[in-house]
């Protein structure tokens, strides 16, 4: 089932290890949280269509935790250095959660690289009177709980068993995720001012019962990006491309086919 | 032997069955569950307690600092530490602040004029205590625990700087800055008042306090017997292989202790309050107690793998007796508890607790009245004139 190729390479100095499948025009793949620890049918579904690219993010998985990731900001230049790095020309970018913040902070600070941006559930903005989860005060079970609209999806994943292997590395991505993301929790102020800055044609995707960060945090988005669409999922938790992989592997192909001359 | 009297100042009158309904005591226990006019009231008698202690002859009497919980009313325990100061001029007591956290503090300057200021107002009687301040306290201030330790040893190093150089002068670090260093006022102590390190406990601390330059007593808390035991002697093979013999006087032990006339009416007295410490005030789940960072993940797999770190089992007197995290008994069997300790580690610094959970405050007079007239005159001369410390393989 894992019909991806791993490979390792070295950036800034740090072994960073990344996933490849598929053909055509390059997709940048940039996780949540969680990390990658299932190869979900989503992948599969990009791949039909894209060269598809899933590194772990440096402090992740099975990417080094380098002494210069500090903060969300060493994230998104590090980004700007992978995308040179792997000469990925104009890359539609995908990130979700965590990941969807990494490609906003990296956009901000040069879109050039850019090509679609595609933000599901992006972390990144506050909206006042209107709470996140806390991940950090949750307990494993009510974070997986939190995560998903179908509790289905929940006890599955809470069912599965967790190889030694994949423990450590659920420690490691905590601890990096905290890194990134403790205080202020799952927010940088500043980003918001900038936001104005990305230039590239974006599309929001948000489940309308996300427990985590909520669907009102969308607008909030919408009102710095006028001119992105948003895609709002019904029955759907903080993971859309879990819980829907089809109906957002669908809207990731078609946005991409609007950029065909 | 010294003894310093520690208290912690707790909610003793909360709403339990209310706060049970909470994921924790700390942090996320609401605010309206303490009522300020008995909160108020609790404030004179603890202090009052501590004068107790003071006046009959503890070596000194101990403040530290917890954020949003019933489990300790001293956010701020340089405030109480200062009225404290105030009662006690005159006398020798010492004043012991065991734990300003200074990494949860964005400008640790503020603890080094603060203990500079209590230091001058003692008259040199203070002990400055540094802590990282506990897991869930990363939560309360917002300070990433991922920083921790790293925050904790600059401020650690800023301040003691602030204390010992002469200013102004520039400092440029990782996490403070400041073009301005220049403690107004100096301290008394020099070249600074004496440094503690209350810890639980880790390898890493341990070869931190004990360094040759720094040589740093180290308070093991709220511990098992033989965790106490174990850490003392690791401090003491970290002396050694540094060069040096520990002494007694390096080794600390806090614990909360409660003396009654005999075995089983200390017991029958203590029970229901001392396991409101360990099961209520106390009560967090791991992601409270260890957020990320807060322990290295090397710490943190071996912790999941033996969920020692849990604190959501309930602990009965039974157990806590068998751990022998709590000093209870006659003053007969007190005494040789303390003395059983001192033979197996040499330690000579000990801070029971004299206050814990919901004991009231008459019980906590009896005890600290008996602690000081059958235990403390008996106990005191341990280690004294004594030669170097032994260890427990000997």
């Amino acid at each position: 089932m894992a019909s991806f190729k791993s490979e390792n390479l070295t950036i800034l100095g740090a072994n960073i290890h990344l996933r490849r499948a598929g053909k055509g025009p390059p997709l940048l793949f940039l996780h949540g949280a969680g990390g990658v620890n299932v190869w979900f049918p989503f992948y599969e579904k990009l791949a039909e269509s894209f060269e598809l690219i899933v590194p772990d993010h440096p402090g992740f998985g099975q990417s080094d935790t380098p002494a210069w990731l500090r903060n969300i900001g060493d994230a998104a230049f590090y980004y700007l250095e992978l995308i040179a790095a792997l000469k990925l020309a104009k890359p539609h970018v995908v990130g979700t959660s965590l990941g969807g913040w990494i490609a906003a902070e990296a956009a901000v600070r040069d879109c050039a690289p850019f090509g679609r941006m595609t933000l599901v559930a992006p972390a990144g903005l506050r909206v006042a009177g209107v709470p996140a989860g806390d991940p950090f005060i949750w307990s494993h079970e009510e974070h997986t709980r939190a995560l998903y609209h179908d509790q289905g999806f929940a006890e599955r994943a809470l069912a599965a068993p967790v190889s030694p292997e994949l423990a450590d590395i659920q420690i490691k991505n905590r601890y990096a995720f905290a890194r990134l993301a403790w205080q202020p929790r799952l927010y940088n102020p500043d980003l918001e001012r900038w936001l104005h800055r990305i230039k590239v044609p974006v599309q929001i995707v948000w489940g309308n019962d996300d427990k985590l960060i909520p669907v009102a945090y969308a607008q909030a988005w919408l009102k710095q990006l006028p001119k992105a669409r948003l895609l709002p999922i019904a029955n759907c938790g903080h993971l859309p491309h879990v819980e829907r992989p089809d109906e957002v592997a669908n809207a990731v192909k078609s946005f991409a086919r609007e950029a065909a001359p | 032997m010294k003894f310093y009297a520690f208290h912690l100042m707790p909610y003793r009158h909360l709403d339990m069955a209310e706060a049970a309904k909470y994921r924790s005591y700390w942090s996320v226990l609401p605010n309206r569950l303490y009522d300020p006019a008995v909160g108020a009231e609790l404030y004179q008698e603890y202090i009052d307690q501590l004068m107790m202690a003071a006046t009959l002859g503890f070596d000194g009497v101990c403040v530290n600092e917890h954020h949003q919980t019933a489990y300790g009313l001293m956010p701020a325990p340089n405030l109480i530490a200062s009225i404290l100061i105030d009662r006690t001029r005159g006398m020798k007591t010492k004043i012991p602040i065991i734990g300003r956290a200074l990494p949860l503090l964005n400008n640790p300057l503020v603890v080094a004029e603060e203990y500079a200021m209590l230091d001058n107002l003692s008259h040199g009687r203070i002990v400055a205590g540094f802590v990282r301040g506990i897991g869930v306290e990363y939560h309360s201030s917002g300070v990433n625990p991922i920083y921790s330790h790293e925050r904790f040893h600059e401020a650690h190093d800023l301040i003691i700087r602030a204390w010992t150089e002469p200013g102004p002068f520039e400092y440029e670090g990782e996490h403070y800055n400041f073009r301005y260093v220049n403690t107004w006022p100096r301290t008394v102590q020099r070249p600074h008042p004496p440094v503690w390190i209350p810890s639980q406990g880790s390898a890493e601390t341990i070869d931190w306090a004990s360094a040759p330059e720094r040589k740093y007593p180290f308070i093991i808390t709220f511990s098992p017997m033989d965790s106490v035991l174990r850490f003392h002697d690791l401090y003491k093979q970290a002396a050694r292989q540094q060069g040096y013999e520990a002494s007694g006087e390096q080794l600390g032990w806090a614990v909360p202790v409660y003396v009654a006339e005999t075995d089983e009416i200390a017991i029958r007295e203590a029970t229901p309050h001392i396991e409101a410490l360990f099961n209520n005030f106390l009560h967090m789940p791991l992601e409270m107690v260890l957020p990320p960072g807060y322990t290295s993940i090397k710490s943190m797999k071996a912790i999941l793998a033996t969920k020692k770190g849990m604190t959501t089992a309930k602990q009965t007197m039974k157990d806590i007796l068998e751990k022998g995290t709590f000093v209870v008994g006659s003053p007969a069997t007190v005494r040789e508890r303390i003395e059983q300790a001192h033979a197996k580690s040499g330690l000579k610094v000990m801070v029971p607790m004299i206050q814990f959970g919901t004991l009231p405050d008459q019980n906590v007079k009896k005890s600290l009245e008996l602690f000081a007239k059958e235990v403390l005159p008996k106990v005191r001369g341990l280690g004294e004139g004594a030669g170097r410390v032994r260890t427990a393989a000997e």
